[in-house]
């Protein structure tokens, strides 16, 4: 069994024609680290509560572990670990409750489970916490909780739905490092669900970006980049020039390319951008072109989000807050 | 079945935890119903005077109807903590997990009746203080308890359905306000039907709220009709599988809807 996860056109229409899901697909491999990239309101939560057996696509099929998410939910649950949006611990009961609650649902018992409670609890810091009130935990421990929860009937797929929303940077920061352990786990495979382009970026050996129930790209974080070809090259003039006179300038330098002038700021790619630095600059200066600053960056998952959808990140975000006001 | 009835205690452990650490409820829980059964044992004692009323003390005659009523609004407003559960989450988490649904809604029903067997021994008790006598002993006592129990039971089924289909803590209340204390009024708990209306006592009939009042006291207190007793018992049973079966189906129609 190569693919943990495999998704196949799936479909999801809410009450009031909302598609959430047009024909959404991707597989995961065993053993991977998945992120699945995309504003609020892609149709991220949608498929991790279809994979997880909570909601059912109006079409598509997909199986999870090997095993059809329709018709044998039953072993889909088995052997799935789920940490939703937000924390779905019990703020009533304590840390080790919540634990032993969760371990007696999937059959385990006694001393066995007991042990098994401790060790994880160990595992995520929560030992001197474990018998106090959830309600007590601040976010970052009760994340941590939920994660343990999650890890209890030994999954082989582990589901992590947006799981450092709402969080600190710092505790943030503390909760990559927990998922980037887990990735070492044994043939453990992570699905990972996330708005934030950095941390797809750092956690995630594979990626899809979803936009709009659909999935528009898959890679690597660093494919998607390189696929980019080059850095972006960003030129502040000391004033504004005319737009044809800059152009005009670098439009015989080899290997520069998509230049284009927005008042006093040039941008440009190139493949490699700090050799091509130097040239440019000096193209600018043979034309009287005073350069105030120069910068050189790697392409961010930011610019393929532009290149697949049309639009910034940041804008989709935007406009999802619209809509869902 | 036996992972069932499992996964159901573990239910009913949560939940039990969970109230056992607010005292405040414990106290209102114990002390709701002695107000009950002395306000209105207070307020209504001169209906013994009327012509026609067969009951004996009003306390006896009370008694069935304040255990029964307390079961009833305290099963009726079991869908709250579900709403509760929902918004959280924690329903989820356990919908994606290896229980059976109906341990969700058992587990809820289990606690309810406990609550009630507790609130129950205390009318029963007080009951007895003040001057109840119960014609067929602790027998009768035990199958008046065991109908409000089944009662609860059916209700907190329906309430959880409800919660599940409608999802917003302010239309569970306006609901449970419209039903609650109607239904109590419509029954035998306070008045005997023979000297209320007749459109009343024609509703009453179809009231399991009643059903559950007069065959309480008809097993506890004079006039026993065993007949009639396990008529009403089947269909309060009947009630039960209905409302397990409703709350079945609203996990799935919410499950759709998500």
């Amino acid at each position: 069994m190569a693919q943990a996860i495999e998704a196949h056109d799936l479909v999801k229409t809410y009450a009031g024609d909302v598609k959430a899901l047009n024909e959404l697909s991707f597989s995961v491999q065993q053993g991977t680290v998945f992120g699945l990239l995309g504003p609020n309101g892609a149709g991220k939560s949608t498929t991790v509560k279809i994979l997880t057996t909570l909601s059912r696509a109006d079409s598509g099929s997909a199986t999870v572990a090997g095993f059809d998410v329709a018709s044998q939910a039953e072993m889909v649950r088995r052997n799935i670990g789920v940490v939703q949006q937000g924390t779905t611990v019990d703020r009533e009961a304590t840390g080790r409750e919540n634990m032993r609650l969760q371990g007696q649902v999937y059959g385990l018992r006694g001393r066995g489970l007991e042990n098994r409670i401790s060790e994880l609890l160990d595992r995520f810091a929560l030992t001197d916490a474990a018998d106090r009130i959830a309600r007590g935990y601040s976010g970052g421990m009760e994340r941590r909780l939920h994660v343990a929860m999650a890890l209890i009937n030994q999954p082989s797929v582990l589901f992590l739905d947006e799981p450092t929303t709402g969080l600190d940077p710092e505790v943030r920061a503390d909760m990559w490092t927990e998922i980037s352990r887990l990735a070492n786990d044994q043939g453990l495979t992570i699905l990972l669900t996330t708005h934030y382009l950095e941390e797809a970026d750092n956690l995630a050996s594979q990626l899809a970006i979803v936009d709009r129930g659909r999935v528009v790209a898959e890679g690597t974080p660093e494919g998607l980049k390189a696929d980019l070809r080059g850095d972006a090259i960003h030129v502040e003039l000391a004033q504004a020039e005319g737009n044809g006179h800059v152009t005009g300038a670098l439009a015989e330098l080899g290997g520069i390319r998509e230049v284009a002038v927005d008042g006093r700021t040039l941008h440009a790619r190139a493949d490699d951008g700090a050799r091509a630095v130097p040239v440019v600059l000096q193209a600018l200066e043979s034309r009287g072109i005073d350069v105030a600053s120069v910068s050189v960056a790697r392409p961010s998952l930011d610019d393929v989000y532009l290149r697949y959808t049309g639009r910034t990140f940041d804008k989709a975000e935007a406009e999802a807050g619209e809509k869902s006001r | 079945m036996t992972v069932t009835l499992r996964h159901s205690w573990y239910m009913t452990v949560r939940h039990l935890r969970a109230l056992w650490r607010q005292p405040a409820w414990i106290a209102v829980t114990l002390v709701q119903p002695v107000i009950w059964l002395l306000l209105y044992g207070a307020l209504f004692k001169r209906v013994v005077q009327i012509p026609g009323f067969q009951g004996g003390s009003y306390i006896e005659f009370l008694t069935p109807g304040v255990l029964v009523m307390t079961a009833f609004f305290g099963a009726g407003w079991g869908g709250m903590p579900v709403i509760d559960d929902l918004n959280r989450g924690v329903i989820d988490r356990f919908l994606i997990s290896p229980v059976h649904r109906v341990a969700l809604v058992t587990g809820r029903i289990v606690q309810g009746s406990l609550a009630v067997l507790v609130q129950s021994a205390i009318i029963v008790v007080l009951a007895l203080i003040t001057g109840a006598h119960y014609r067929n002993g602790v027998g009768g006592v035990i199958v008046m308890i065991f109908l409000a129990m089944l009662l609860a039971a059916a209700t907190t089924a329906w309430s959880y359905g409800v919660a599940l289909y409608v999802r917003k803590e302010e239309t569970l209340i306006a609901l449970m306000q419209f039903l609650l204390l109607p239904l109590t009024f419509l029954s035998g708990a306070f008045m005997q039907l023979s000297l209320v209306p007749g459109w009343i006592s024609t509703i009453a009939d179809y009231n399991p709220l009643n059903w559950a009042v007069e065959a309480g006291r008809s097993a506890a207190m004079k006039h026993t009709d065993w007949g009639f007793v396990a008529s009403r018992t089947g269909f309060l049973l009947a009630l039960l599988a209905a409302a397990l079966l409703f709350a079945t189906r609203a996990f799935r129609s919410y499950q759709r809807s998500i």
